[in-house]
């Protein structure tokens, strides 16, 4: 999960990281409340999980309240790059003498963390990194040794920074660490870190992103949540304990595994290019046991998504035989006519089902003859069916 | 021959009382492995009885550590099938233990864990083969599983499967089932694995058994490229590719915990053009993939 600035922020406090004072609001009003009680000038910013928010106009310099009430009306509603803004973070404007950047993350490659440090902050750091790798100091962090004081020490070094700021910055390096492991983050990111003309050190925006498989030992993460935000089918999917990824397309996906789901993504839209373009129009991993209700709840997803005109089921049978995946296919078709969830099943389905016991599933599938159900004998030839039933 | 197990190798299940490990362990006696006990520290002196493949029963020891298991029964590959929360001390255990291939299920293991396990193992030496986690786990078709892939599918033959994905190794065995398999590995689609594509083309490589490699990738990291690399360099055996995730949108993450793209980082169509500079032929599809493989088998 991606956090909101003011999130990493709580957090980056939380662990002793020196980040300026803010409050998040979602009126003007409230914006300029907040701007009094923490002080004139203040930067209205808008709380958006997307970069580029400056060049889009969501990040605001305010010197009077009357530029508050302005500036934070223009920004919430605002669209950023498909992303609404529905909060702004109005936080005391800093005074900028130089800005940094500091990150950690997880290194896949190597399979450690990367520590990045440069004194040079502020641009994009992808630029920076295609323009100047030079200039950015990429140091491994090893998984089990951490980030102590001497660790602190050599990534400043090696990011160059001002002999004024080196100390500051190194502890802010171990208490970024803090941030990192003892929240689970998989990216902790501050930049600009900056240098106010005074001499102190502040992350002034910050991203930080947490590992999902480690939600079991956070609950106080639930309250990073923001379901106003997600999509509502996914919402509805996750409340059921479904792996289900909304897209754009017509030809709604079932199946278990996710390489094979991906697969299947795949193995449509290539169909769907002699089918008028039509694409798949989400991911869902069902699992290996592929049980009636699993089936159930899923199809009821992908069905009472109004963007879906066929539904291509992909099954491959390990574990769970094809013969128990068949009968979970038609007592969740019983299921839903009964009217569970709406009972929207006018839309045609087109089975593929392959391995453990085919013979037997695909018996108990021609035998159930449901008359919207079609069978398909390879995956290849389902996917063309399904794509051919949405095609416009 | 075949890599990493064969039908001599003793196997030992952590979290063999559980639901899964109940499960599994009835499978992989049935597929031939020579499962010779688990370890659970809360019912160890106790037995699970079991059947094995020619049918007769059998009462496998549960021991309290895996120290204790290896030493009483000399297995030297254990499987993981403990919840996420507990996998890390687990693995941690079985490498203190000094076994020699381990094997890690289980799904949802925090990265950190894992980045740490897996530098624990580094700072051990490396004596621990990691496979995993969140992997079907590794077959020898007609000699051993230690994992969850159907022995069912097909037997023994001349083509190598690494995959990152449980089902689609599933899929590309059966569209080879005439053919068989020396052996396929289910490497996981975690941002952090033990084993990876290059360890299994390595091994591949050198198992005159091996005759052609399937190597099924997906969308996230740089694993494919990475392997692409190798296999201009190293890989003298016919290898065809197949990657999944070209309808992936950017920034979500599919299933996996490690299939998501990154900005333009991790895409599908990246690997795949990374695979064939290094005359990796790519199917578009798993069945299309299947035929390259038919193409390029050796006689």
């Amino acid at each position: 999960m991606d956090l909101y600035e003011y999130q990493a922020k709580e957090l980056f406090t939380a662990h002793g990281v020196p980040a300026p004072a803010g409050r998040v609001v979602s009126t003007a009003a409230d914006a300029v409340t907040a701007a009094e009680q923490l002080g004139l000038p203040v930067m209205v910013k808008a709380q958006v999980k997307t970069g580029g928010r400056g060049k889009a106009g969501g990040v605001k310099f305010c010197k009077t309240l009357e530029d508050v009430q302005t500036h934070a009306g223009n920004i919430l509603g605002l669209d950023i790059k498909g992303h609404v803004t529905r909060r702004v973070l109005v936080t005391p404007a800093s005074d900028i003498a130089e800005e940094y950047y500091v990150s950690y993350l997880l290194d896949r490659s190597n399979r450690t963390y990367l520590a990045m440090a440069t004194r040079e902050g502020g641009m994009e750091i992808e630029e920076l990194a295609v323009e100047r790798p030079e200039a950015l100091a990429r140091i491994p962090v090893d998984a089990v040794d951490g980030v102590d004081a001497a660790k602190a020490a050599e990534i400043v070094e090696a990011g160059r920074f001002p002999d004024e700021v080196k100390d500051q910055v190194a502890q802010i390096l171990v208490d970024l660490w803090k941030v990192f492991t003892a929240e689970d983050a998989t990216l902790v990111e501050v930049n600009p870190l900056v240098r106010t003309p005074q001499g102190q050190v502040l992350a002034l925006d910050g991203k930080v992103s947490l590992d999902d498989n480690a939600d079991f030992r956070h609950p106080d993460h639930e309250g990073f949540v923001d379901n106003a935000a997600e999509n509502e089918l996914e919402l509805r999917a996750k409340e059921r304990n479904l792996n289900y990824v909304k897209l754009d397309g017509q030809v709604g996906i079932i199946g278990n595994g996710a390489g094979l789901v991906m697969s299947t993504l795949d193995v449509v839209a290539y169909a769907g290019e002699k089918h008028g373009g039509v694409k798949p129009a989400n991911f869902l991993d069902i699992g290996g046991g592929a049980s009636a209700e699993v089936m159930a709840n899923g199809l009821d997803i992908i069905l009472s998504d109004p963007d879906v005109k066929s539904v291509f089921v992909n099954v491959f049978g390990g574990i769970t035989a094809c013969d128990a995946v068949a009968n979970g296919i038609v007592k969740a078709l019983e299921i839903l006519e009964s009217g569970v969830g709406g009972g929207h099943t006018e839309k045609p389905l087109v089975v593929r089902l392959d391995g453990n016991n085919v013979e037997e599933g695909r018996r108990i599938l021609t035998e159930a003859n449901h008359p919207l159900v079609t069978l398909a004998d390879t995956m290849d030839e389902g996917a063309d069916k399904a794509a051919e039933l949405a095609a416009p | 021959m075949a890599i990493y197990l064969t039908k001599d190798s003793k196997v030992i299940v952590q979290g063999i009382t559980g639901g899964e490990g109940t499960k599994h362990t009835a499978l992989m006696l049935k597929a031939g492995t020579q499962v010779v006990g688990g370890v659970n520290a809360r019912k160890a002196g106790t037995t699970v009885t079991h059947t094995d493949a020619a049918g007769a029963q059998v009462q496998l020891p549960v021991f309290g550590t895996v120290a204790e298991a290896i030493a009483e029964t000399g297995a030297t590959v254990s499987i993981v099938f403990v919840p996420p929360a507990f996998a890390k001390d687990a693995v941690v255990e079985a490498i203190d233990a000094g076994i020699e291939l381990l094997v890690v299920i289980t799904e949802g293991i925090p990265v950190q864990d894992s980045a740490e396990f897996w530098s624990y193992n580094q700072h051990k030496g490396g004596r621990t083969r990691i496979i995993g986690p969140n992997c079907p786990g590794i077959i020898t078709p007609g000699e051993s599983l230690v994992g969850i892939t159907p022995a069912t599918i097909t037997g023994k033959g001349p083509v190598g499967l690494v995959s990152k994905s449980g089902t689609l190794t599933y899929q590309m065995m059966y569209e080879l089932r005439d053919l068989g398999f020396s052996t396929a590995i289910g490497i996981g689609g975690d941002p952090v694995i033990g084993t990876t594509h290059i360890d299994a083309l390595e091994a591949f490589e050198a198992d005159p058994e091996t005759k052609a490699i399937v190597m099924i990738g997906e969308i996230g990291g740089d694993a494919e490229e990475r392997a692409a690399a190798y296999i201009s360099e190293h890989v003298t055996k016919p290898v065809v590719g197949y990657v999944a995730g070209f309808t992936a949108p950017e920034g979500k993450t599919m299933g996996h915990a490690g299939a998501i793209v990154s900005g333009s980082a991790g895409t599908a169509q990246a690997k795949k053009e990374a695979l064939e500079a290094a005359g990796v032929k790519v199917g578009k599809t798993p069945s299309e993939t299947a035929r390259l493989l038919r193409e390029v088998l050796p006689a």
